[in-house]
């Protein structure tokens, strides 16, 4: 008998290894896996990085000049000459305006009469209105054009009596006041989608298809089973994260103002929570159809939509703002976006930090409890 | 150790339910010695996986003992799975790893040493001639070899007790009995303990012992030949003399009290009397009782005869003539696989025409084409006279489907389903009600309530075939109707399908049970996409080696096409 709990833990070992193994193998063979794990954070980084890029080039933009003046088509030039913008003339406010609703151009230029005279007394200033739908691009749009207008106004300085104003108004967006963060969001959604929906998928598949029913009945434990799982997964987790974080240093240079480690600890720490949510999904819903939605709904869209990712958690209503405090993601993006942007700020990490791991702790006993090598 | 010596696994009273249902296991109490091959046998629904799943701790019962090895799966569930192995319905492989990770898998699971497994390997492999597949992905084995890759999973680890959960089911009849020679082997030479559960009652002859378990009651428990004497001296064979055919005087004879059962069988109606007193009637030979007649006098123990009156429609389809079906070369590609491969045949009208086969033949493939729900990718198809491609909706009217599974509302009663089948075939007021009402009363259905789901399989069957027979189609398609149906749902069935065809309707049937082509007027044997034989069953019969004084089965002439299909292509091969 001494022999034998002496070899126990071996034989332990020897399980999971076989199960990490095997789970591995499945993992890098089923084109799911692989979608989800490393093409699906390849797109996001090139859908997040070029299409809400934040570079703004060659914007269309609608000019009208309603004062004719010489000044003013100076002014014009510049803005023709600048690699930001792609003016089109325009002879009446009306037709720009079609242009705007018709996103044919993304802003409208006013130069108004009597812009030259104005000018001259130092009262001019030229109006903008900006296609408010894209909210990235209409706030750099605006630094654009009173940068260009300002350098413009700098040079015919000795023309002028005084600086040139912009009047800018924003369009069909009018109260917009969210926060972008393009590399902290990648990574949540990312290791969202890793941790939680395809561990609640791969799951579930091995009661669809009836593969737990006989690795149960062999001298595995359900403690191992559950190892085997978390484990690959958690390692496809890193490669995600590895994937999202140098792409954000070396193709969009995003700064990581805070330590390497502490990301990856807090990482880490987030991983395994959505690891324990989608096994304890799976573990409840043993169909691949439902675990999938089941998993969006709890974890994934609460991530896009209540972490503070897209929306500003303070202009929450108060009861949607409590809500937040159950997400796990909530935390993470906090964490993520002090660490990349401020840098280790303890006050912020610590807390968050230890409220992720007293979910962590609060899952995998939960999941210990519900897991056990039974049908029903 | 606790329990009889010898007696491996060991129930006494056992009850184990599943929601408001009818329980699964009421009372079960057996007994399954050491070294012995012991089948459990019951229709879908009889308890069979529970009570599998309850002996190595999957699920826990609600009252009764079970002992396992000497454990008590309840408590010692651990002890027992290190100790048992288990293969359950759908083999539990994983499709996504090779042969050989599958079989490593649970050798490293079961703790299997080096030295065991460079012994054994070459074994299993040899043993289930996958030797040529080690490298091949699960999921890209036939169903022979994937039930074949499970035995050899669950054999790595030396199990002292081996639980087999219907590995025959779906499977081709060689690979059935690949599979049979196997496990006899194993039980023979190296004594293990075998429980295997099955449906197919013609398995049952090849146990040590069987176990026959009917709604979760256990009827008997005995070696074969003590079910099969219980049918001594009241088994008898009858020829049809023309005009009536075998079918009709399968029905005749049904009818009569003397008579338990009857089957159509190689061209003459086999049958079990009541009683044991010589021929009840003059140009009956007697003839020796198998397996299935014991069952039959052990079910009428407990089961009163249901009262069956034929289907009458009220509008018979008008007689007409030439073919009703007609396939041509029908070919269907999904990718570069080929399901179909110049599938050709004809079906006229009143016929039972049968396609037999085993899962993943292309019985179904073709039945969906037939129904127009799928699109050929080449070939001929003409149905009522209509090509199916190009006017599905004219063909489908004309059509009754019975899918698979049945294809039912599961949270809908029985009159609901049927208003809601009604509806989809666009019958309205008046027309509509007294459909129904003729539904539900040819098919007995006015005192089932409550939902579908909960139904029993052969009340399911009824009501399905009832909601395709709404519309009254000329053509009524099923598609394995009877898999996983006990007994007396089957002879049931039969009977109205020969009621219904008796009366003009032409009905097309899929089925992997072999002995029920006998109920067929012609039968398409198909086995990987192609027909390798077809005719009347007493042609496709004759088609295998006769082998002394016994009548071949279907299933012997299955097997023979089969074989000599596949030496045909291995000498091609040879010869290319």
């Amino acid at each position: 008998m001494a022999a034998r709990a002496m070899s126990d833990g071996r034989a332990r070992l020897a399980r999971v290894r076989t199960l990490v193994l095997k789970e591995w193998r499945q993992m890098i063979r089923d084109p799911a896996s692989i979608a989800i794990g490393v093409v699906l954070p390849v797109i996001l980084i090139l859908l997040f990085g070029y299409g809400l890029s934040l570079d703004v080039k060659n914007v269309p933009l609608a000019v009208l000049d309603q004062d004719g003046s010489s000044l003013a088509s100076g002014l014009i030039g510049d803005l023709r000459l600048s690699p930001y913008f792609k003016p089109y003339s325009v002879t009446s406010l009306h037709s720009a305006e079609r242009l705007l609703a018709a996103a044919r151009v993304e802003g409208i230029l006013t130069v108004p009469p009597n812009f030259a005279r104005e000018a001259r007394t130092g009262t001019a200033a030229v109006q903008l209105i900006v296609s408010g739908a894209d909210a990235n691009t209409a706030r750099i749009m605006e630094a654009y054009v009173s940068g260009a207008v300002a350098g413009w106004a700098a040079r015919e300085a000795p023309a002028l009596a005084g600086p040139v104003g912009v009047q800018s108004r924003l369009w069909f967006n009018a109260a917009n006041d969210s926060r972008y963060f393009l590399v902290p969001g990648l990574i949540v959604l990312v290791m969202t989608l890793i941790g939680a929906f395809l561990t609640a998928m791969v799951v579930a598949r091995e009661w669809e298809r009836g593969t737990f029913e006989a690795l149960f009945v062999t001298p595995v434990r359900a403690e191992e089973i559950l190892l085997g799982k978390t484990i690959p997964y958690f390692a496809l987790g890193m490669v995600g994260l590895a994937l999202c974080v140098l792409s954000g240093r070396f193709l969009f240079h995003v700064p990581l103002r805070g330590s390497l480690l502490v990301l990856l600890a807090v990482s880490m720490l987030y991983v395994l929570v959505a690891l324990a949510i989608g096994l304890l999904i799976s573990s409840a819903v043993k169909n691949q159809l439902v675990a999938s939605q089941l998993t969006l709904i709890v974890t994934f869209m609460p991530a896009t939509m209540l972490s503070g990712l897209l929306f500003d958690l303070r202009s929450m209503p108060a009861a949607i703002r409590a809500i937040t405090y159950v997400l796990p993601a909530r935390y993470y993006v906090t964490l993520l976006q002090t660490i990349f942007l401020a840098g280790d700020i303890w006050t912020v990490i610590v807390p968050n930090a230890l409220a992720l791991l007293a979910m962590l702790a609060l899952f995998a006993l939960a999941l210990r409890a519900v897991t056990r090598k039974r049908l029903a | 150790m606790n329990g009889e010596p010898g007696a491996v696994l060991e129930c006494r009273e056992v009850h184990k339910s599943f929601g408001p249902r009818a329980p699964a296991l009421a009372g079960v109490s057996l007994a399954v010695p050491a070294g012995r091959l012991s089948a459990l046998i019951g229709p879908d629904g009889a308890g069979k996986t529970t009570l599998m799943r309850l002996a190595c701790g999957l699920l826990r019962a609600e009252r009764g003992t079970l002992r396992v090895l000497g454990f008590d799966p309840a408590v010692a569930a651990l002890r027992i799975q290190e100790r048992v192995s288990y293969m359950p319905q759908k083999f539990g492989l994983y499709e996504d790893l090779t042969v050989r990770e599958n079989l490593d898998l649970y050798a490293d699971l079961h703790g299997v040493s080096a030295d065991a497994r460079a012994q054994r390997y070459p074994q299993l492999l040899h043993m289930t001639d996958l030797a040529r597949f080690e490298r091949r992905l699960a999921g890209r084995l036939s169903g022979g070899m994937k039930q074949k890759l499970g035995l050899a999973c669950t054999l790595v680890g030396s199990p002292q007790l081996l639980l087999l959960d219907e590995p025959t089911v779906g499977v081709d009849p060689l690979s059935r009995r690949e599979l049979w020679q196997i496990v006899s082997h194993l039980v023979r030479e190296q004594g293990l303990t075998v429980l295997l559960s099955t449906a197919y009652l013609d398995e049952a002859e090849r146990a040590d012992r069987v176990i026959v378990l009917q709604a979760g009651r256990v009827l008997a428990e005995d070696v074969p030949l003590g079910i099969i004497r219980l049918a001594a001296g009241r088994t008898f064979k009858l020829t049809p003399a023309a005009p009536e055919n075998a079918r009709r005087l399968q029905a005749r004879l049904l009818a009569s009290s003397a008579v338990i059962d009857a089957v159509p069988d190689a061209g003459a109606v086999r049958c079990v009397c009541a009683q044991a007193d010589g021929p009840p009637a003059a140009g009956l030979t007697a003839v020796a009782p198998r397996f299935e007649d014991g069952f039959m006098v052990l079910l009428r123990r407990s089961h009163a005869p249901e009262a069956l009156t034929d289907i009458v429609l009220s509008n018979p389809p008008a007689p007409s003539s030439g073919a009703v079906i007609e396939v041509r070369d029908l070919v269907k590609r999904f990718g570069a696989f080929t399901a179909v491969d110049r599938v050709s045949f004809s079906v006229s009208q009143g016929e039972i025409f049968g396609l037999l086969g085993p899962n993943g033949a292309g019985k179904t493939t073709t039945f969906r084409m037939l129904c127009g729900l799928l699109a050929p990718s080449g070939g001929v198809l003409r149905v009522g006279g209509v090509d199916v491609a190009r006017a599905g909706d004219a063909a489908r009217g004309q059509l009754g489907y019975v899918a698979q599974k049945f294809s039912l509302y599961g949270p809908l009663n029985v009159r609901e389903n049927l208003e809601f089948f009604a509806s989809a075939y666009g019958l309205r007021g008046a027309r509509r009600r007294e459909r129904i009402d003729w539904a539900m009363r040819q098919f007995d259905l006015t005192r089932t309530a409550g939902a579908a789901a909960d139904l029993p399989g052969g009340f399911k069957q009824r009501l399905a075939m009832a909601a395709a027979l709404l519309h009254e189609p000329r053509i009524l398609f099923l598609d394995e109707p009877t898999s996983g149906a006990d007994a007396l749902a089957r002879r049931a069935f039969w009977r109205r399908i020969s009621a219904l065809a008796d009366q003009g309707v032409t009905v097309v049937v899929t089925t992997h049970f072999m002995p029920e082509a006998e109920y067929c007027d012609h039968i398409v044997i198909m086995d990987s996409g192609r027909v390798l034989a077809q005719g009347t069953p007493a042609q496709v019969r004759s088609l295998a080696p006769r082998q002394g004084e016994l009548e071949p089965t279907m299933e012997d002439a299955f097997i023979a096409v089969v074989e000599r299909s596949r030496a045909a292509e291995a000498a091609a091969a040879g010869a290319g």
